[in-house]
Formats: structure tokens, C-alpha cells, sequence
């Protein structure tokens, strides 16, 4: 049954339209919010005059950070300031947050941010009011690029600082001086991988009722319930224990429900104020504006290599623009680090990041979280390597990869869990092989023409996923003798409720159908952590197979009529040691159209290894909708802002996501080796599609148009942008010392 | 006053000129099923169909429907009943993953198959494409179309 592609068991209520999502919640007496948010993207506030907008009739409350300052500091994560020892002393990370108020007293850091909030009868009547509440701003000068915030003279998002480097660190192990000295070829590049967006086609919501005892139920559509629960335990004026949370069915995350934000704190605020419950529904522009971003990473690289192409030294100097605050400290970072050296035998690194605050949206964790930006320097930095030494690019990746009897291969890093990152398994030849057999690039050729080119391009990455600190299950034997499985990481769409049951089920020995899988409560259990990271079947499958384990032991003591009359059950708290280490090889086919600049993705041929397979057709979905995020990166999609800090990109009008007529053809091929560190032998999977595609169709694009000597810095590569690149192109001139 | 048929039942509700047809819907009538994504016209979550036609129900007000007939996603199928061809196709092959465009997507090729049950893949492709879904890159989605055809036809 693990390995079976069971039709999910969460599909019937969704199809019927009786799925409950957070703006379906009705509570009684319920009051609206909406929020008052900030035209401009660094200003200081003068005055907020509420009277206009409290005297509209349905209006019961304007907050503002008046009223917030007494109650509400601001917002500091404790992930955000952890440093575990093994990674200081590796790398000796110079870490400063910025807090995030949840309503500013003072300033606003970035247009959008919210600076008062109206509660009303409904949200129509607290959208009225909104316009009514009159703030007097004092503009202040604007940083929008990262690179320009880190000029000496450049204006400062924390004004205490005495500059706007958040975070900074730098590693170097091997012989990298010397390797440059005496490579035949070397090539040096700047790559950016533009900012973007998650846009869940659900935006964010909460909703929060006190109960009559002065308890308080918040509902969130939070991919992390626990780890709101005792945020909002540290941050209100609100015994932790009579603080729950609970996550309804949450429409998409990707990172972006992670974050613990304003508006999760000032709704159950203005709830414990009012004694009313109150929900806020985040409207689309909202979302864009005041919703973490992702990406917005500037790498200057460079690779050096002898004869033959094998990767002698590689040196990464980035520069990332963390926005207005850096909420999640170094976990993004710390991921490109890590990850930049990819599926590749590298013994000369040197490695530096700054990351930088700007008067811009926040930029955390977007599905991939550091890795595409990653994989976007490398592995374009390795196109620009083969096109100087005249090689294949598939074949001068093939030179470097790391062989299946080097593995375990220790990197020489230390992983941001403290761990020494040592890749446990995988075969990233056969992934590769596997990936040139599925291009078929020969199916294309006759689509070929003067106008029309055709080109092919490659990117491999590695990713270390079921991080810790750890998750729990509780498997539990009702008296009707089906099987309920509590866990701490709710879904936002993955599928756990099949794939956990499915774990469960085999281990119990039952019909998957009996297993319900209840997540998203943080009443339900003692101690749970949530979903992020490509972590959920690592550390939430793990604990729920030992938790039925336990249950399965306990019923081998009983007949069978005796065990749903017995209460059996069992609860256990996973904690993964290192990271396990997924793979992929992707390859884009594309058509550009030179005329119009309009690219095409033909083909797009995915080779992963995802170790075990629960559920293929949830695995192959999760897969697909990864890289069609990754492509949607790679083309359409970046998150604008004007010199001012003002957001260009405020509706789906201006941000692009791709619909289905955009959807290339697909190939997938499993390279799955079981994880050895895991007792399931499973590795995530959530963020891997992601990862492959920005690198992969930049590497085609520049296939295709190698004869007009383009070299592709940057993405999305829109109609506009390609027919840029074609027309300062350059007869190819490599920075190379052949 | 805002009288409309609903899934084939009468309704009659109070309605501010305003009240857009999605908030309508949902708040007046509790019918949630219809998801809005993004209150501009993009995305089709709130797609229905307004006497056969998809509309964005976030586009309309509410006044603007008085008199329609209008078919939303627990209209499909009945309470007790199976599942309605399209959705059955969705489930069979993960057409689907957080559910929450999935409705839109279900209504707008309920009106594709019943106005053209032989639309081609051209046809098939532009239908869907007045819907966003972040979940599943589509590809699911597409093979779901073409299997809710074939159910659509079969049963015809």
C-alpha cells in the first residue's frame, strides 16, 4: 500500500464545495477588519485621525499603533535569532533582526505596511471607514536595491544601525586562490534571480472568539498552527494556555503562510479588546504588497576549471535584498550557501552573502527558499563555463557530478540545523542519464526555423530536506474501530491526509479508508510544529509509522473484538537527525521566437529522487506544481517596485501567473534511493520542482539564441526582456583564459 | 430585494446595490462553495454560471442577478449522490490539491462540455484558461478535463 497511488481521501468534500476555508468560518456576532495600510515606503507618521472614520455607523473600532505601543512590542521570532553553535563556529554568522511592529507608533518601513486597524459590522462598512482615517505622513528617503542600501550613504530602514546589513557571514575551505592561478578556463558572472511572489489563489486570513472563561480561539490560515499558538502565547497580553489555534483548510502557502504576521497578532488582539469576535479576510493587493516575497538574490560568481571541465574552484559573492525586515533570520541565506555547490565534487569553495534591509516588501521563505537562487547562479555559471571550453553542458556536467560510490560524501559544510551537511544518498549520474534520454530533442527539430530557435537547457540540484526540530503524531483507536491519526503538521494542499493515512494503514494492518488524519489544532496535541521546508512526510510520516507502531504492538496483546473497545493508543514526538538529501536533474526545451522575444517551454523533462514513494500521484503532483511555480519564475512572474518603494505589481493584472494554456508537455523519471537516515526511508519533496526551473529555461533561452551571442543575467525572461537580450547582444565574448 | 434560483431552489434576500454576487453567495445564501481569489476578475475561483453562461460572481453585483438562474459548484452533484462526471474526473486523476480554485475550474468546464461536449484540445485549453490554479501546474488538470469528457460522453 506505501507505493500505491490511492485517490486522496480529503478530494470528496473539496469537489463538493464543502471544504471550510477561513473566510467560510461563520462566528457568532462576528465583527470585520480591514486595515489601513501605507501609501508610502519609508515615512514617518505624524498623525492618525480616526474621528471621520468612527463616526461612520457600523464602525467600533480604529487601533493604531497608540494603542498597540503599551500592549504589542514588536515582533521578533525566536527561529529568526537562532544560531545553533556548529554553524558559528563554521561560519560565524553576524546576525541582526529588525523587529516588526505590528502596528508602527512611529514609521513605516515599507509601502503597505499596516498602520491602524478598523473593525466594523462587515467588511464593507470596515473598507469605508478605511478610507476615512486620515494619516499625516512625513516622507522619508527611500533604499529600494539592496546593492545601493549597502552604499555608505545610503538611507537606513533601522536608522540605529549604522548600516542596513541584516545578515552576513562568509566560508572558505579548500585552495581557492590557487585554483584560480592555475585554471586553464575561468569564468565570472553576475546572476540575479528576480524577486517573487507565492500567490496562493487563497489569500491569507484569521478570525478570533473569546469564549466566555476568557479563553481565545484564533483561527488562521497558517501553514504552522503550533508555532503560532506559542507565538501568540509570547505576544499577547494572554495566558499561553488559554491561547488555540486552530488551521481550517488553507487553499495554497508555499512558504508565505509561515510566517507568524501582524495580522495574526492584531485580530485576536482587537478580539480580547472588544470581547467580539473579529475575522480579517487580506484582499488580493494585500496579498501582493504585505505578504512575504521571495527570491531577490544578486550573486557575482565564478567558476574555475582545468582542461577537461572538472570544477577546480567555485567563489559566490551575494547580495540579498531581505526587504523591510528579515523575520526568519538565516534560514534563507543559509540555504543558498548550502546549497549552491549542488549535486557537484567541489573542493575549493569560498562563499560570502550580505543580506540587506530596504524599504520593500519582506522577503522570507518562497517555495524553494534560497535554492533556486542558488541553482540559478551555478547552474547558469556552468552554461557560461561549457559555451568557453567548447563542451555539452550536459557532458561538462556529467565530469563533475558526485558518483554513487562516493556517497556518503561529506560537503565540508555545516547545515543550519548544526548538522555537517553530508549528502546520504542518491545517484545524480542516473538522474542525469535519465534527463538527456527523456529531452527528445530530435521530436522538435522540424519546429525549427530562422525565426523560430530551438534550445535545450539543464540545471541538477540537491536539496536537504525533513529538517527538524522535529513533529508528532498520535494514533488512536476509536470505539467504531477506525483509526484516527493526530498530527501536528497540517496541509495546505499536499495531500497528508491520504499519505499519513496510507503510513498508518500499513502499519496497523487496516484499509486506508478507515484512517482519518486530523491536523491544524494545536489542542490536539502536546507538542507539534507545522508544515514547511519539504519536511512533512520525513518527520510527520516518521512519527505517525512509530506511533502505529505502538498501536500495532498493543493490539497483537488483544483479540480483535477487544481492541476498539481497549482506547488503544499511542503518541510519538519524531526528531530527524540531519537532513536527507533529495535530488534532481531537470531539462527545458524551448522555442524562442526571435521577432517577438516570446519564449516557449516545449518539453520540460524532470529526473528526481524523492527516496520512497508513499503516493506517486500526489508525489508527480507535487512534483509538476513545483515546476510549473519554477517556470512561472523562469518567464512571467517578478515583483516590481518603483525608485520610490512603490509596488508596480499589485494585482494579478500586473503579476502574471501562468493558466493552463502556458503549460508545457511533461516528462518525469523517479531515481528513487531510499533514505537511509529515516526508518521510512522517505525524503521531501514539496520544494524540489521549484528549484530546477529558473536555471534550466534560462539555460535553453540562451541555447537558442547562442548564434546571436545573448547571455541571459537575469529572469523572468518576458517577450520584452529576450528581445533586450537579442538586441545589445554581443558577438560572445567569455571572460576566459583559454 | 434580490430573487434568484439557486441550484434550482428559490431564494429571496435583502441586498445592498453594492453587495457583489460572490459575497452574496456566500455570506447571504452560505453557499462557500464559490471561493474568491482575488476580487479582480483573474483568477476564476468564483466562477458560476448564471443561466448557463460562467460569470466571475465577484465582477456582478448582486441586483445584477436578480431574476437568474444559478448553478454553483453544490449544485453539481446531488447531496446524496454521486459525484458529477467533472468532478469525478478531478478525483480520479488529482486534478486538484488545496481545493480552492478547483470549483471554479469545475463550473467553467461544466459549461464548456455542456455547450460543446466535443470541444477540442484548443477549445479545451482556452476554457480553462480563465482559471488559475497555484497548486498543480495544470497538467492534472487538463488530463481531468479530457477524462470528464469521455465520462460526459459515455453517459450521454
Amino acid at each position: 500500500m506505501i507505493g500505491d497511488g490511492v485517490p486522496r481521501l480529503e478530494d470528496e468534500r473539496l469537489l463538493r464545495g464543502q471544504g471550510c476555508f477561513l473566510d467560510d468560518l461563520h462566528l457568532e456576532d462576528c465583527l470585520e477588519a480591514a486595515f489601513v495600510r501605507s501609501p508610502y515606503a519609508h515615512a514617518r507618521i505624524v498623525s492618525i485621525d480616526a474621528s471621520a472614520a468612527l463616526a461612520l455607523p457600523g464602525v467600533v473600532a480604529v487601533l493604531t499603533g497608540v494603542d498597540a505601543a503599551g500592549e504589542l512590542e514588536p515582533m521578533v521570532f525566536d527561529i529568526a535569532k537562532l544560531v545553533p553553535d556548529a554553524v558559528r563556529e563554521a561560519t560565524d554568522p553576524q546576525v541582526r533582526i529588525h523587529p516588526l511592529p505590528a502596528l508602527p507608533a512611529d514609521r513605516v518601513t515599507f509601502a503597505g505596511q499596516a498602520v491602524a486597524m478598523v473593525v466594523a459590522r462587515d467588511r464593507y462598512v470596515a473598507e469605508d471607514a478605511r478610507e476615512l482615517v486620515q494619516v499625516e505622513y512625513d516622507p522619508l528617503a527611500v533604499v529600494v536595491d539592496a546593492e545601493e542600501a549597502l552604499r555608505p550613504d545610503a538611507p537606513r530602514v533601522e536608522p540605529s544601525w549604522d548600516d542596513n546589513v541584516a545578515i552576513s557571514f562568509r566560508h572558505e575551505q579548500g585552495a581557492v586562490a590557487e585554483a584560480f592561478d592555475s585554471a586553464l578556463a575561468v569564468v565570472e558572472e553576475t546572476f540575479r534571480l528576480q524577486r517573487q511572489h507565492a500567490s496562493p489563489i487563497e489569500t491569507r486570513g484569521v478570525a478570533a472568539s473569546v469564549d466566555e472563561d476568557g479563553s481565545l480561539l484564533v483561527w488562521s490560515s497558517t501553514q504552522t498552527p503550533y508555532l503560532l499558538q506559542s507565538f501568540l502565547g509570547r505576544w499577547l497580553p494572554q495566558p499561553p494556555e488559554s491561547i488555540r489555534v486552530r488551521a481550517p483548510d488553507v487553499g495554497g502557502s508555499f512558504g508565505s503562510k509561515h510566517n507568524c504576521y501582524p495580522e495574526d497578532l492584531l485580530v485576536p488582539w482587537a478580539a480580547l479588546r472588544l470581547g467580539r469576535a473579529v475575522k480579517w479576510t487580506e484582499d488580493r493587493g494585500e496579498n501582493l504588497a504585505a505578504s512575504t516575497h521571495g527570491r531577490d538574490q544578486v550573486h557575482r560568481i565564478a567558476l574555475a576549471a582545468d582542461a577537461d571541465g572538472r570544477i577546480l574552484a567555485v567563489r559566490d559573492s551575494v547580495v540579498m535584498n531581505a526587504g523591510a525586515c528579515n523575520l526568519l533570520g538565516l534560514v534563507v541565506p543559509y540555504n543558498t550557501f548550502t546549497h549552491l555547490l549542488g549535486p557537484y565534487a567541489v573542493d575549493s569553495f569560498e562563499f560570502d552573502i550580505r543580506v540587506v534591509l530596504t524599504n520593500t516588501g519582506i522577503v522570507a521563505p518562497y517555495r524553494g527558499a534560497g535554492r533556486p537562487e542558488a541553482v540559478f547562479a551555478m547552474e547558469r555559471a556552468l552554461d557560461r563555463l561549457a559555451r568557453a571550453l567548447e563542451l555539452d553542458p550536459a557532458e561538462l556536467r556529467a565530469r563533475n557530478l558526485i558518483r554513487p560510490e562516493q556517497l556518503p560524501y561529506r560537503t565540508g559544510l555545516v547545515y543550519r540545523d548544526g548538522n555537517e551537511a553530508v549528502y546520504d544518498s542518491g545517484d545524480y549520474p542516473e538522474l542525469l542519464r535519465r534527463a538527456r534520454e527523456l529531452v527528445e530533442l530530435e521530436r522538435f527539430a522540424p519546429l525549427a526555423s530562422e525565426r523560430r530557435r530551438l534550445g535545450v537547457g539543464y540545471a541538477c540540484y540537491t536539496e536537504g530536506t525533513g529538517v527538524g526540530p522535529f513533529e508528532s503524531a498520535c494514533v488512536r483507536i476509536e470505539r467504531s474501530g477506525r483509526v484516527t491519526v493526530l498530527t501536528g503538521a497540517s496541509s495546505q494542499g499536499q495531500g497528508h491526509r491520504t499519505t499519513l493515512a496510507q503510513i498508518a494503514a500499513v502499519a496497523l494492518g487496516v484499509p486506508v479508508q478507515d484512517v482519518d488524519v486530523v491536523g491544524g489544532d494545536s489542542a490536539a496535541l502536546a507538542q507539534g510544529f507545522g508544515t514547511i521546508a519539504s519536511r512533512t512526510l520525513v518527520v510527520a510520516g516518521n512519527a505517525v509509522a512509530e506511533a502505529a507502531a505502538a498501536v500495532r504492538a498493543q493490539m497483537l496483546e488483544l483479540s480483535p473484538e477487544e481492541v476498539p473497545r481497549a482506547g488503544l493508543s499511542a503518541t510519538s514526538v519524531y526528531r530527524p537527525g540531519p537532513v536527507t538529501w533529495a535530488a534532481g536533474v531537470h531539462a527545458a526545451v524551448v522555442a524562442v521566437d526571435v521577432p517577438t522575444g516570446v519564449v516557449e517551454v516545449l518539453r520540460f523533462v524532470v529526473a528526481h529522487d524523492c527516496g520512497r514513494v508513499v503516493n506517486p500521484a500526489i508525489a508527480d503532483g507535487q512534483v509538476i506544481g513545483g515546476v510549473m511555480q519554477g517556470i512561472a519564475g523562469a518567464l512571467y512572474e517578478e515583483i516590481v517596485y518603483d525608485e520610490d518603494g512603490l509596488l508596480l505589481t499589485g494585482s494579478f493584472m500586473d503579476y502574471a501567473l501562468p493558466t493552463a494554456a502556458e503549460m508545457p508537455e511533461f516528462a518525469l523519471a523517479h531515481v528513487d534511493v531510499p533514505s537511509p537516515l529515516n526508518a521510512l526511508g522517505v525524503k521531501g519533496l514539496g520544494e524540489g520542482g521549484a528549484i530546477g526551473p529558473p536555471a534550466a529555461v534560462a539555460n535553453a533561452v540562451e541555447d537558442a539564441l547562442s548564434e546571436l551571442g545573448v547571455v541571459v543575467r537575469t529572469c523572468p525572461l518576458s517577450p520584452s526582456r529576450v528581445r533586450e537580450l537579442i538586441r545589445t547582444a554581443k558577438v560572445n565574448t567569455v571572460d576566459s583564459a583559454l | 430585494m434580490v430573487e434568484v434560483v439557486v441550484n434550482g431552489r428559490p431564494f429571496a434576500a435583502e441586498a445592498e446595490p453594492r453587495l457583489l454576487l460572490s459575497d452574496f453567495l456566500r455570506h447571504r445564501l452560505g453557499l462557500t462553495g464559490t471561493h474568491v481569489g482575488c476580487e479582480h476578475g483573474i483568477c476564476g475561483a468564483c466562477t458560476v454560471l448564471l443561466d448557463g453562461e460562467p460569470v466571475r460572481s465577484c465582477l456582478m453585483f448582486a441586483v445584477q442577478a436578480d431574476g437568474a438562474e444559478i448553478r454553483t459548484v453544490e449544485g453539481l452533484a446531488a447531496e446524496d449522490g454521486p459525484l458529477h462526471p467533472v468532478q469525478q474526473a478531478f478525483h480520479e486523476l488529482h486534478g486538484m490539491q488545496c481545493g480552492f480554485c478547483t470549483p471554479g475550474f469545475l463550473l467553467s468546464l461544466t459549461a464548456l462540455f455542456e455547450q460543446q461536449p466535443d470541444a477540442n484540445e484548443d477549445e479545451l485549453l482556452d476554457a480553462l484558461s480563465g482559471n488559475l490554479c497555484r497548486c498543480t501546474g495544470y497538467a492534472n488538470i487538463v488530463a481531468a478535463a479530457r477524462r470528464a469528457q469521455q465520462l460526459l460522453a459515455e453517459r450521454a
